[in-house]
């Protein structure tokens, strides 16, 4: 394997170009990245980096020896020239790793007005960012990690906050224990919390009022539609390797000979699911299947078998959950202490298969452990626990019933 | 190797410890402590703790 390509200079396709650096590849590598940025760090976009800029870049960008193609999509991929397509450039390869990652879903026809902002890139947030500056009344539509974040922060900065949510905040995510208690700390920093669903926006030149189904409308200068986001495989047409479910990858960790993916796009048979199909939309498994699918390039290795592993912030509390966590386990709290310190288990079937909390960062690596072990059998005789297919860090945390609004 | 955490910056999320956690780990008091001087055989995870840490806060000394 001479040329490499990787579409998508995320996350997971920058740790698939350092382990291919680190296992010795020495060929040609291209990075092609919508973006006119080097990888860098999303999580940030909806907390702290909404309150100022801060240098996201991730290192080592510039040791990995790659030629960067940034500022413009791949636009197709040619299976049978085996290139990629930029336009009318076509960037040749022998293989290949697709980490186009997540975008923002479209919101409802005519909901395009000036005001109205999505949540997914740097440009994003700093387009946020400078209309934050003029103290707007804002609300934020949908009750997922980005939506809750990203209300959480500007009330941070004190401005009067809305947060309309299709279900009760985080529930599709964390469970109804948890949710409840997020709610809580929303309510309790002076979010008002609306249950509803989004039928529209109206203003004139300019969002004014967002209207919801049940009739009410809410008073908005500002509106942030964290609605849920789907995989990005639209330059995949035509292929059979991605839909918009994602890009299916086997127990080689190949989508087809000389080609892989990871990511937030990725989605695979996980033996601690059943042997079902998942998708993890978290930023340390970019890491970890970033890597993964480099190795799979280059020949010969296992099934992906990661546990989940996610943190989310509400106000200045981190939230950590690891496992499968999912409103069709079973949750209940184990320890609940004052200033929002919590802890809840997640069992299906009786069986210990995930944990969510703050404020007890030491449990959890060994939670992990005994997670991974209760799991174990599981592996073998196929019975994982349920879940919607997504295990969600991003704002597809709502699911395809509430994306509505 | 030698490596090193800033730890001003370090929040810690605990990720280094998924990654490699023959390398990492909280003490009583959730701090993170750390081996400086890990075993060469373990820079695949390593490399991996300094990628999933949420504030690039693993630094991978050169020499
Ligand atoms: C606001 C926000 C907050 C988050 N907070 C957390 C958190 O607290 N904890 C957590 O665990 N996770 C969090 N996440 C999720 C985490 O950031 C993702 O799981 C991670 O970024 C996934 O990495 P990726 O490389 O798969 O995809 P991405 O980071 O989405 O990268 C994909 C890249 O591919 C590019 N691309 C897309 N299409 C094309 C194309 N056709 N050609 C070329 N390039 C293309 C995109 O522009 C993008 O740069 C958050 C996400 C967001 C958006
Ligand atoms: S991952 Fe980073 S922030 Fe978290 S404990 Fe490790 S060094 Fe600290």
């Amino acid at each position: 394997m001479r040329r490499i390509a990787i579409v998508g200079a995320g996350l997971a396709g920058f740790s698939a170009g350092q382990e291919l650096r680190r296992l010795g590849f020495d060929g040609d590598l291209t990075v092609i990245g919508a973006e006119p940025h080097r990888p860098y760090r999303r999580p940030p976009l909806s907390k702290e980096h909404l309150l100022g800029e801060s240098d996201l870049s991730l290192r080592g960008a510039d040791e990995l020896g790659a030629a960067w193609r940034l500022g413009r999509a791949a636009t197709g991929l040619d299976l049978e020239r085996r290139a990629v397509l930029v336009g009318e450039a076509a960037i040749g390869f022998d293989g290949l790793v697709i980490a186009t990652g997540l975008r923002a879903k479209s919101l409802p026809e005519g909901t395009a007005l000036p005001g109205v902002h999505f949540l997914r890139g740097l440009d994003d947030a700093r387009g946020l960012r400078r209309e934050i500056e003029a103290r707007p009344r804002t609300v934020v539509v949908g009750g997922g990690f980005i939506g809750s974040e990203t209300a959480a922060t500007l009330r941070g900065l004190g401005l009067e906050v809305t947060l309309i949510s299709g279900r009760p905040v985080l529930r599709s995510a964390l469970g109804a224990e948890v949710g409840a208690i997020a709610e809580a700390m929303h309510r309790e920093h002076g979010v008002e919390v609306r249950t509803g669903r989004m039928a529209g926006v109206s203003g004139t030149g300019r969002v004014e009022r967002v209207h919801l189904q049940d009739g009410g409308t809410v008073t908005a200068d500002l509106v942030v539609a964290a609605l849920g986001a789907e995989p990005e495989t639209e330059w995949l047409r035509g292929t059979g390797l991605g839909d918009g479910d994602g890009v299916m990858v086997g127990a080689d960790g190949l989508v087809a000979p000389g080609i892989a993916a990871a990511g937030d796009v990725a989605r695979w048979p996980h033996p601690l699911h059943s042997g079902r199909t998942l998708r993890i939309e978290h930023y340390a498994n970019a890491a970890e299947q970033g890597a993964h699918a480099a190795r799979a390039l280059l020949g010969g290795i296992g099934p992906y078998t990661p546990l989940p592993n996610f943190w989310s912030h509400l106000y200045g509390r981190r939230l950590q959950a690891v496992g499968f966590t999912g409103a069709d386990c079973e949750s209940r709290l184990v320890a609940q202490e004052p200033g929002h310190r919590f802890m809840a288990e997640y069992r299906h079937r009786g069986r210990l298969v995930g944990v969510a909390a703050a404020g007890f960062a030491r449990a959890m690596p060994e939670y992990r452990q005994r997670i991974a072990q209760a799991l174990a059998p599981v592996a073998e005789t196929a019975e994982g626990p349920p879940d919607t297919g997504v295990v969600s860090g991003g704002p597809t945390s709502q699911r395809a019933d509430e994306r509505a609004g | 190797m030698k490596i090193r955490v800033d730890m001003a910056k370090c929040e810690t999320h605990a990720q280094c410890v998924f990654a490699a956690p023959e390398a990492f780990s909280l003490d009583d008091d959730d701090e993170l402590v750390y081996d400086a001087n890990p075993d060469d055989a373990l820079r695949a995870k390593i490399e991996q703790a300094v990628l999933a840490c949420p504030v690039q806060a693993v630094f991978i000394e050169q020499g």
